[in-house]
């Protein structure tokens, strides 16, 4: 098919080096803005989940989440804040790994039998040590999908950054499209493609390493 | 800032435009679905399958559409074809997953009754089991259709196919913020607003049912 | 000694869930807390270790008032069984025995140790060890938690409804284990039931609380059943208040008949050909069946059960004596050899007899000392 030789086209133009750099450069903005994320909506859904309040509020922030088109945000920052700021992507990028993050890892903890906290509080343990040793394990295989989602949505979002002078994977497909270099749009997407599955991968080995097995979904 | 200080031509094409989004979103929506119901009773009755299938449709979600849209140009060219296809896929991943555990919330015990007092297959299947399967079905397909009224939107990076998304790449363009603030808000407010007449439209068919929080 | 000092419970909104409750909970006995659903008995149990807190009133364990100690301390010092077991889904089961000596700082192996010991107590085969909950049954799974509550030696037990998620046949074994264990350990019980015959199984004192959290009686289970305090106690006890009561009644005074019983292949004395059955046994003295004299060829009536003389009670012997076809129950000892039989009549008159023996008692300690008759003991533990 086209696509390899679109491929070896690509590669014959810019190296490997210069894609390299790219794929660090996607994963460096990715993995900060996902900690960036995970900081933020993690205790807060830990809480939530653990009081049980504040089901409504993130519900919204979902739907909201979803609704934004990321790209909306991204030209309205850069329009704003001028193309070569970095909070530019840096801030869609953290908006939009909120909401998933959010949802899954409250329904986890809510979803933790209420019979095993009770035994849990009943035995003992203070309250941070039923969150860190009981609800955190139980809940860990939806805390990770949440983790995931999130990450997806970063690392889509990011491509999508490159429209607004970001840098990463995106650069190729954008710039590509504008000069009509096929072949670099091939790179850049299929790159970008294999960099999500390799985020795929990713969870599911942390999946393997840190579910146990008694929670891990039959 | 309001739609009459725009130039006329972008005032009537807005509606236009509100017409091609919903047209392609709900189009794109109503072919996933078409797809995932076949698919997701299929996985009911042959188990063995369902873990393929979610990992194809896991691994389609997981690509960015913008990527997505570009590879397909190569077979569709650069049309609204190239946009719709993807879409599908993407609600695809939503609605399989949607199907499967929407069907599986049916009681065991409500379907024996069902059998037990002659009830056909067919007449069980659209009598008993969708309407219970109503709420969690409509759930996913809510979040199914908002996804896709947003990442429409990207259409307009390979031209002019990303309906109310082509005022954001216009607006960039032309350094115009008023119209990147339409094109953003009103696709804010359309996707909510589907939301929220899912959600009525979920309430009247099936007032018996608990509200159902978007599925995880 | 748990000691409830006029304790009440109030919600906001105001259900008053236990109303000025007081009683004292025996140490190294099972107190059962009985009563309709709204009584406010489990709500009364989570009050003493505190996950519910007192609206009123104070509750004293060894005469300290459990507000007095931190509540995380509280709590590793009592042992707690809820009904749904509530283990720990990530944790393996041995992970989940040893939950609380590890919250007390025991290392790694004396926590695997420890579960060991305590998977032996309550009958676990030491290979669910390391399986996890999800891979259990309902039984096992409660015997884990049973063994999870034991593992730091608490002297206190709080059993919430423990054996009420499982199916009859289950529970009866895990009755009989948990009385054996507690033979054992010798912990101070109190478990909550909405069963009034598991109470009465279980139970050394039984505490039958009404909707509110009144206490409507508060006596051993064979007192209980004989006199009980009011209308409500007599309904909430049931109908055949007088049988059940049997279980109290030793069968150790019924005498046993060895005339009708003749060993497989031997010949008959006359005497026995005259009598309408026979029971024939085989040569190490167990039961086969009834048989009639003339006809000792034909295939033999079972005897349905027998009851083990002198362990069992009374209401054995006559379950045994009504199930049998021919009327006679048969009396064996602890190996299952025959030692004789008994019919209906003799049983029933033994029955009255040993009731005369107890009104007999309870009227010479009447009046021997003016005291209140609801601290006399039952007349030993037999089967129940």
């Amino acid at each position: 098919m086209n696509l390899f030789s679109d491929l070896q086209t690509f590669f014959e133009h810019f190296g490997y080096h210069g894609p390299w750099t790219r794929v660090v450069e996607h994963c460096e903005y990715s993995l900060v803005a996902l900690g960036i994320a995970a900081a933020i909506a993690f205790p807060l859904a830990v809480l939530t989940g653990h009081t049980g309040r504040g089901a409504g509020p993130i519900e919204a922030l979902a739907v909201i989440g979803r609704a934004v088109p990321s790209l909306g945000l991204l030209v309205i920052l850069a329009i704003k804040l001028g193309p070569l700021n970095p909070a530019v992507a840096m801030v869609p990028l953290v908006l939009l790994g909120l909401p998933p993050i959010l949802l899954y890892t409250h329904a986890g903890i809510r979803a933790v039998d209420r019979a095993t906290v009770d035994a849990a509080r009943g035995m003992g343990m203070t309250p941070l040590q039923v969150v860190w040793r009981v609800e955190l394990p139980a809940a860990l295989p939806l805390i990770l999908a949440g983790l995931r989602a999130g990450a997806i949505q970063i690392v889509a979002t990011a491509t999508l950054a490159a429209y607004v002078s970001f840098g990463g994977l995106g650069r190729y497909i954008v710039d590509g499209l504008s000069q009509y270099d096929y072949p670099q749009v091939v790179g850049g997407a299929v790159l970008v493609a294999l960099l999500s599955l390799v985020t795929l991968g990713v969870f599911w080995l942390l999946d393997r390493l840190f579910v146990s097995p008694g929670v891990r979904s039959r | 800032m309001s739609i009459f200080d725009l130039p006329s031509e972008v005032q009537s094409s807005f509606l236009g435009l509100i017409g091609i989004q919903l047209e392609v979103s709900l189009g794109a929506c109503a072919a996933g679905l078409a797809l995932a119901l076949p698919l997701g009773q299929l996985c009911l009755r042959l188990p063995r399958f369902y873990p393929p299938v979610l990992g194809v449709v896991t691994v389609i979600y997981s690509l960015p559409s913008l990527a997505l849209f570009v590879l397909l140009i190569d077979v569709t060219g650069v049309t609204e074809t190239t946009v719709f296809i993807p879409l599908a896929l993407y609600s695809l991943a939503i609605l399989v997953p949607g199907v499967v555990d929407a069907l599986r919330s049916v009681p065991r015990d409500v379907i024996d009754a069902a059998n037990g007092m002659g009830y056909g297959r067919l007449r069980r299947y659209l009598t008993v089991e969708l309407p219970i399967a109503l709420p969690t079905l409509v759930a996913a397909i809510r979040v199914a259709l908002v996804s896709t009224i947003s990442l429409m939107s990207v259409g307009g990076l390979i031209g002019n196919y990303g309906g109310l998304g082509d005022l954001i790449t216009l607006g960039h363009t032309f350094f115009y913020t008023r119209l990147v603030w339409l094109g953003l808000l009103s696709l804010l407010v359309l996707a909510v607003l589907c939301d929220l007449v899912l959600r009525g439209a979920q309430r009247l068919l099936t007032p018996w049912a608990r509200q159902y929080r978007s599925a995880a | 000694m748990i000691t409830f000092e006029n304790i009440s419970k109030k919600y906001p909104d105001g259900t008053e869930a236990v109303a000025g409750l007081s009683l004292e909970a025996p140490d190294a006995a099972i107190t059962v807390l009985v009563g309709p659903s709204g009584c406010g008995k489990t709500t009364t149990l989570r009050m003493t270790n505190r996950l519910v807190e007192p609206s009123g009133g104070r509750i004293l364990i060894d005469g300290v008032d459990i507000r007095d100690r931190p509540v995380t301390q509280l709590r590793r010092g009592i042992g707690y069984v809820i009904q749904q077991a509530g283990l720990f889904p990530h944790r393996t089961v041995a992970d989940n025995i040893a939950t609380v000596p590890r919250l007390l700082g025991v290392d790694r192996r004396g926590g695997r140790r420890r579960a060991q010991e305590l998977m032996e107590l309550v009958g676990l085969d030491p290979v669910l060890a390391g399986r996890y909950p999800h891979q259990l049954s309902g039984g096992q799974q409660q015997r884990v938690g049973v063994a999870r509550a034991l593992a730091a030696d608490p002297e206190i037990l709080l059993m919430d409804e423990p054996f009420s998620a499982v199916d009859p046949i289950v529970r009866k074994s895990l009755q009989d284990e948990f009385l054996q264990i507690q033979a054992e350990v010798g912990k101070t019980i109190l478990f909550v039931t909405h069963d009034i015959d598991e109470a009465i199984r279980i139970g050394d004192k039984i505490a039958v609380l009404r909707e509110g959290g009144h206490l409507a009686q508060f006596a051993p289970p064979k007192e209980l059943l004989e006199k009980p305090a009011d209308e409500f106690v007599e309904r909430f006890l049931g109908l055949d208040r007088g049988v059940r009561s049997l279980t109290f009644l030793p069968s150790g005074g019924l005498v046993l008949r060895t005339e009708p019983v003749l060993t497989v292949g031997a010949a008959p004395t006359p005497a026995q050909s005259a009598l309408p059955w026979l029971l024939l046994v085989d040569g190490e003295r167990r039961p086969v069946g009834w048989v009639r004299p003339d006809r000792l060829d034909a295939t033999p009536i079972t005897i349905g059960h027998s009851f083990v003389s002198g362990s069992d009670s009374l209401r054995a012997a006559l379950d045994a004596a009504v199930l049998c076809p021919t009327g006679w129950a048969t009396g064996v000892d602890a190996q299952g050899r025959v030692l004789g039989v008994a019919s209906q009549d003799e049983i029933a008159v033994e029955i009255r007899a040993a009731h005369d023996r107890t009104v007999e008692d309870w009227l010479a300690q009447a009046s021997a000392e003016p005291r209140d008759v609801s601290a006399a003991r039952p007349t030993g533990s037999v089967g129940r």
